[in-house]
């Protein structure tokens, strides 16, 4: 391939992933269950996008069957699944009493992006010129953000996501740096994402069934102190 | 091929537990298939322990990613004696009259889905691989957890999953990029541990630290290392008591292995710290648990506590040079999981008897069942390190491998950090067992159950079969260590120090 190719498939995927940035932002700030979760599986595709580029771009083959699998898996079957294990009513949900307010938050978030560009720095310098590229740094932050998004989030379905745009970060930087991978190992992976979903969506209803909300980041009776412990009941 | 046989008997017994017949069905499924386990497991350690292979015949396809040596021979052991005397277990634990058949069947499932993934852990040599086994124990283990389904149970669980998740994504970075460094040091072997070692002269040092500190930390949430222990004591006091002993007997230690797979790497590579950050995150963790322990208030959560107490131990132990605290660490893996299986036993059969947690609510418990108070006293002093039981041996090999190594502060701190953690878990069990009611505890007797109105309780006897089976190691190994499991000690550790051809 000529190197104006080369040239506009660098190109596209530095578009691709920072699109993939973008959507980490959007779930940070998204207030919507059903949002995150379209925000979510646009990541995904672009994620797919960006493993496909790459694979155009090296010559790699098999990171088209991780391209494939990320279409199959995250925008298909993890929606179904939710669907299946866990209560409808939670995409409708808005989650009115963040941790955050939404522009501090994103403020952080900023700030993390940021520190994920410093963070990447040493480690694109030690790889071979072949394997560097923007997906290093916004991979980090596809992690960091992800975490972020954990930390202040409480309704069960955001932390989902916020635990499968981690998942999403470290992969789209995998696909960069350590393309070489077997086929067999990024399979597995994915279908890893799929045991997690499975997993904690039949937790989420069980919650909900137990609880009556999803709201889980409200569960905070386990403590060291039982007198704190019977206070919050009684509080219920 | 035993090996493959093992990571197939599991499988198998899921597929036959979720069979509808009788009750006694799932149970005595799981007990033989873990039997069976147990047996192959040995059969592949004593191989491993004279030096023998059992990993050429594999060589083929997919099959290159699984290998046995000395360190995956021992924990597998582990994992399938603790597997084993859970099961036994299980039958009188769970075998309470208000479970439904079906719910059983889940339990049973679940339980052999969850001990499948801990022993594909050592046997698979790909760390991509065995992330994703680290992930499965944590997913297949979440629904034990919940088991019980109060407000607590579902808290810890679902608290288990987040931290553990969050600490697994870390630990993928890691591992892709300790991808990237073995492919930048020009290796071109399969990504396996035994090639890492070789290919980690030539690695660039930054990704090599990166990965190293991504999985450390990453996993490290898993072991329960003290700044990412927080969801420890909960998902390990709210499951029930079989499923605390696999969680906190050996889970743990099968995480930590991984950890402890990256040393042999870190050591080929200049200039690494791996041993400085195993030290200070051991000793964090040791003396973190040790005043959490004079504290308590619930004795499951204690014993949890005093699994951080333990990993920080070995962590420690490690980090105070391999080559010499190489083999008090992997003695220390053992008699960690035989005595705190054990402990939970205990702790279960305590439960069974006074239906609560609360340490204040228990007192004279050696009057209203011997049994119990007794395994409970036995499994206190053992799990403190006291003498002649196996925990005290493998605490004192450490502590004289610091001296010998002149890590004179490190080693001190450790020792003062044991002897607190002995006296804040027998403080507490002895006011348990032989304390009587009344000084000043006068809320207690609210919580007494009607069975024990100056009746004795009656054991299930499979809870008594399975103390008195994982008592036996508890009781040998402190003054006795059989010669193969002692050559298979020795091939552990030297996996840990030396590169393998």
């Amino acid at each position: 391939m000529n190197d104006t190719t080369n040239q506009l498939l660098d190109n596209l995927n530095a578009l691709v992933v920072g699109l993939f940035l973008l959507t980490a932002f959007g779930i940070v700030a998204m207030r919507q269950a059903r949002g995150c979760l379209n925000l979510f599986i646009i990541q995904s595709l672009l994620l797919a996008a960006s493993a496909a580029l790459l694979g155009l771009r090296h010559q790699t083959e098999h990171l088209y069957g991780v391209a494939l699998v990320n279409v199959i898996s995250k925008p298909i079957i993890v929606p179904w699944l939710l669907r299946k294990t866990s209560p409808s009513e939670i995409y409708t949900r808005r989650e009115v009493d963040q941790v955050l307010n939404i522009p501090t938050a994103l403020l952080i978030a900023l700030a993390l992006a940021i520190l994920s560009y410093f963070l990447g720095q040493p480690l694109l310098k030690a790889v071979g010129p072949d394997f560097r590229g923007p997906n290093v740094p916004i991979g980090i932050a596809g992690l960091l953000l992800g975490a972020f998004t954990i930390t202040v989030r409480r309704e069960a379905v955001p932390l989902l996501i916020g635990l499968l745009v981690m998942e999403n970060g470290a992969f789209l930087t995998g696909i960069a740096i350590s393309r070489n991978l077997p086929l067999l190992v990024e399979l597995a992976i994915a279908t890893d994402g799929l045991v997690i979903v499975f997993i904690m969506g039949v937790l989420t209803r069980a919650v909900q069934k137990q609880i009556g909300t999803t709201a889980v980041g409200s569960l905070a009776t386990l403590k060291e102190a039982p007198d704190t412990t019977e206070e919050s009941e009684v509080a219920k | 091929m035993s090996v493959l046989v093992i990571l197939l008997l599991p499988l198998i017994a899921t597929g036959l537990v979720c069979l509808p017949f009788k009750r006694f069905w799932a149970p005595t499924i799981t007990v033989i298939s873990s039997l069976a386990v147990l047996i192959l497991a040995g059969h592949v350690a004593w191989l491993t322990s004279s030096g023998g292979s059992i990993t050429s015949d594999l060589k083929i396809g997919m099959l290159k990613w699984i290998a046995v040596d000395g360190l995956s021979a021992l924990i597998l052991l582990l994992i399938a004696f603790v597997g084993t005397t859970a099961a036994i277990y299980s039958i009188g634990y769970m075998g309470h009259d208000h479970l439904t058949t079906g719910k059983l069947r889940l339990y049973y499932a679940n339980y052999n889905l969850f001990v499948f993934s801990m022993l594909a852990i050592p046997v698979l040599a790909e760390p991509t691989l065995v992330w994703i086994v680290v992930e499965l124990t944590t997913l297949c283990s979440a629904l034990l957890v919940s088991f019980e389904n109060t407000r607590e149970a579902l808290e810890a669980a679902w608290k288990y999953v987040v931290l553990s998740l969050m600490g697994a994504g870390m630990a993928l970075f890691g591992f892709l990029v300790l991808f990237a460094a073995m492919q930048a040091s020009g290796s071109t072997g399969a990504y396996t541990w035994s090639n890492l070692v070789l290919a980690a002269p030539l690695m660039p040092p930054v990704l090599l630290q990166t990965a190293f500190l991504l999985i450390l930390i990453g996993l490290g949430t898993k072991v329960g290392l003290v700044p990412m222990h927080t969801w420890l004591p909960d998902a390990h006091s709210q499951a029930p008591s079989p499923v605390c002993a696999l969680l906190s007997g050996i889970e743990t230690t099968a995480i930590l292995y991984v950890i402890l797979r990256l040393f042999p790497v870190m050591q080929a590579a200049p200039a690494s710290h791996a041993e400085t950050w195993a030290t200070v995150l051991g000793l964090l963790s040791v003396g973190t648990a040790a005043f959490i322990l004079l504290q308590v208030r619930d004795y499951k959560r204690m014993f949890a506590f005093s699994t951080v107490e333990h990993m920080g131990i070995i962590l420690t132990a490690v980090g105070l040079g391999v080559s010499v605290a190489g083999y008090s660490a992997m003695q220390q893996v053992v008699s960690h999981c035989v005595t705190k299986s054990f402990c939970f036993f205990a702790a279960g059969v305590v439960l069974l008897a006074v239906e609560t947690r609360q340490i204040a609510s228990v007192r004279g418990l050696i009057r209203k069942s011997p049994v119990a108070g007794a395994a409970l006293v036995f499994g206190g002093l053992a799990i403190t390190g006291a003498p002649p039981l196996a925990v005290f041996l493998s605490e004192f090999s450490i502590l004289k491998a610091g001296l010998t190594q002149r890590e004179y502060l490190a080693t001190a701190l450790l020792a003062i950090f044991i002897v607190i953690a002995f006296f804040g878990i027998m403080f507490h069990i002895n006011r348990m067992v032989f304390g009587t009611e009344g000084n000043g505890e006068t809320e207690s007797s609210n919580h007494l159950s009607p069975s024990e109105n100056g009746k004795t309780f009656h054991l299930p006897f499979s809870c008594r079969l399975a103390l008195l089976i994982a008592a036996i190691p508890v009781l040998v190994l402190g003054f006795y260590i059989p010669q193969p499991l002692q050559d298979l000690m020795a091939q552990a550790a030297a996996v840990l120090t030396k590169p393998t051809p």
